[in-house]
């Protein structure tokens, strides 16, 4: 299979007087597809990880290439043209823009390509939401809410630009078990429907097992690495 | 840039209260500069109307020992022609004589202008036939207009003849007061005699000349009469001719009003700096509050310039409706200030100047100053980092 995602030798220190190393030589690939989650206890490094990896935060030593392109050779441009096409991010905190309706949040990753908004690319979005049980409030302001239906819309935004991955840590980090389960669920239908490749990060090995393949991180370093 | 516009006034609308808040204190702003600026230039035209709008701005005399002008068609036309911004010119015989009445005697500047002939610009300067408060204008043989403190003074009525004592010659002549004008200045009220300049050289037994040559210059032009003076110089020669322009003469009027200018420039500088610098601050704590927003939009993939421009459409949108509100608070107060602020005859205190490019220009500053100030805001979201918005949650 492809490897849509290799990390080498990738090492994180925070700090410039105190030095702290958060990562050490991490090597890592993920293949095209894939269901993939992380584990660790707190402070282990394994969202630094998936910061890595979503080229929000940079590796201090080391290579991430992304279909075979090595982030560093990119520009800040590129890099943000590249999170917009090929990354969807859900996080603990949904991140929906207050100011904007569901189905505006929706369709913000599309808005920032500065395309026109086309009926087909409207369908889509709606499709988006349609998909994550949000049909009924999609014209609803993203505070006017429930955590879950938050969460969700964050999921149908995450998938608006049809990402080849997406990273997510802890998306059911502030939900209920129920609604966990159903957010679980979720991404597993997606990652089987359109084939993404998804790295999540959990703290829940009920979850966790449900996933191809689970990665655990201790102290910056894989303490296991499992496929199913 | 669109999309910039589009998150910006999302921005603005969602938070309308403060939004409000913002363009009501850019209004505030600009309608104190448009009102103080209308103020100013209103009285610093209703002085200088007042005081050299009635009266020769350039005058051109003999700098010879003979002080009469002969041939003086000629130095008309070619003053005339020396600078497009003269608009009336009038030729003037001016001499001394004094009104004879009972036992009493008053000195008079005898002024004779050519108001009886049809190409006439004389009445243009003077606005005489407005300032005729009884009788009529003097057209035919000895007759003469007074100073209406005259007919105060001697109880001098329409109609009557005076003798007019010529100390050079030592004659008397006789002449018909026709009427009475109203200057609005004492000295001239009791000074001048106003007659037709044929009349003039015939009472001084003089051949046709003159004393001098009188104009007025366009509006626009008022502050440039000196250089104007200068371009006459240069056609007609300043060794025969003694060139006067107003402002050689009123140098304490000119100074009074650059004070003025210079205490209006400074009033609209500080507005201008407080509206900058309430704008600035706004929209620096607007960043701070939207800087999960930003942070997200950026994970999105939103390029830094489109960031920058949320900002500085932010400030661009409160800079146009701050300045259209404030241009109507601005032109609002004006007009209630010339309803409101009355002398006790009804008329405005100060007569405003409303100039629509000065009143465009203060919008447009706001503007351009609201824009400025969300420049320093649009710096610093560009260079907001997306992972500490969300490592920091």
């Amino acid at each position: 299979m492809n490897k849509i995602l290799e990390l080498k030798n990738v090492n994180k220190i925070y700090g410039t007087d105190i030095k702290t190393q958060v990562l050490y030589d991490i090597n890592l690939s993920f293949d095209e597809g894939s269901f993939n989650s992380i584990i660790g206890q707190s402070g282990s490094g394994k969202s630094t990880l998936l910061n890595i990896i979503g080229t929000l935060d940079t590796a201090t030593s080391g290579d991430v290439l992304i279909d075979g392109n090595n982030i560093k050779d990119m520009s800040a441009n590129q890099l943000s043209d590249y999170r917009n096409k090929t990354i969807g991010f859900v996080f603990q905190f949904h991140y929906l823009l207050p100011e904007f309706t569901a189905l505006e949040n929706v369709l913000m990753p599309y808005n920032i390509q500065k395309k026109p908004v086309t009926k087909e690319v409207l369908e889509k979005a709606k499709e988006r939401l349609r998909l994550v049980g949000l049909e009924k409030v999609m014209n609803n302001p993203s505070t006017k809410m429930s955590g879950g239906q938050q969460q969700r819309t964050a999921i149908a935004r995450a998938l608006m630009n049809d990402p080849k991955m997406i990273l997510a840590d802890e998306p059911t980090g502030n939900l209920d078990s129920d609604s966990t389960e159903t957010i679980y669920d979720l991404l597993r239908d997606i990652n089987i429907k359109y084939k993404t490749t998804f790295i999540v990060i959990t703290h829940d090995r009920r979850i966790a097992e449900k996933a191809d393949r689970i990665i655990e991180i201790k102290d910056g370093k894989i303490n296991l690495d499992i496929t199913k | 840039m669109k999309l910039g516009l589009k998150i910006a006034g999302r921005f603005l609308s969602s938070n309308i209260s403060q939004t409000i808040l913002i363009i009501l204190g850019i209004a505030i702003g600009v309608s104190v500069q448009i009102f103080i600026g209308s103020l100013i230039q209103g009285l610093q035209k209703g002085l200088v109307e007042k005081t050299i709008g009635n009266s020769s701005q350039i005058t051109v005399s003999s700098n010879q020992d003979e002080r009469y002008i002969s041939e003086y068609d000629k130095l008309i036309s070619d003053i005339a022609e020396t600078d497009e911004n003269i608009t009336k010119i009038s030729p003037v015989l001016d001499n001394q004589a004094f009104l004879l009445y009972d036992d009493k005697n008053q000195s008079l500047i005898i002024r004779g202008f050519d108001i009886d002939k049809p190409e006439s610009m004389a009445d243009g300067i003077y606005d005489i036939s407005n300032r005729i408060v009884e009788g009529r204008m003097p057209k035919g043989d000895n007759e003469i207009l007074l100073g209406i403190d005259l007919k105060k003074e001697y109880g001098l009525e329409v109609g009557e003849e005076v003798d007019i004592f010529r100390t050079e010659a030592r004659k008397i002549f006789k002449s018909t007061v026709v009427g009475f004008f109203d200057l609005k200045v004492s000295s001239l009220n009791t000074n001048w005699a106003i007659t037709t300049l044929s009349n003039a050289q015939k009472f001084f037994e003089l051949d046709d000349v003159i004393t001098s040559v009188e104009m007025q210059v366009n509006e626009d032009a008022i502050f440039i009469t000196d250089e104007i003076s200068v371009n006459i110089a240069n056609v007609i020669g300043d060794e025969e001719y003694k060139i006067i322009n107003w402002k050689e003469q009123n140098e304490s009027l000119l100074s009074g009003l650059q004070g003025q200018s210079i205490s209006s420039y400074m009033i609209q500088v500080f507005v201008i700096i407080s509206v900058v610098i309430s704008i600035a601050s706004i929209l620096a704590i607007t960043v701070l509050q939207k800087s999960k927003q930003i942070g997200i939009l950026k994970a999105m993939g939103i390029r830094n310039s489109t960031t920058s421009y949320i900002f500085l459409f932010e400030g661009l949108i409160l800079g146009f409706f701050g300045a259209l509100m404030g241009i109507l608070f601005g032109l609002g107060l004006s007009f209630a200030f010339t309803k409101f602020a009355l002398n006790a005859d009804g008329t405005p205190v100060v007569d405003l100047y409303i100039s629509y490019s000065f009143i465009a220009l203060s919008g447009l500053i706001a503007v351009v100053a609201s824009v400025l100030a969300a420049l320093m805001p649009a710096i610093r979201s560009s260079k907001l980092n997306a992972i500490d918005i969300i490592r920091n949650n």
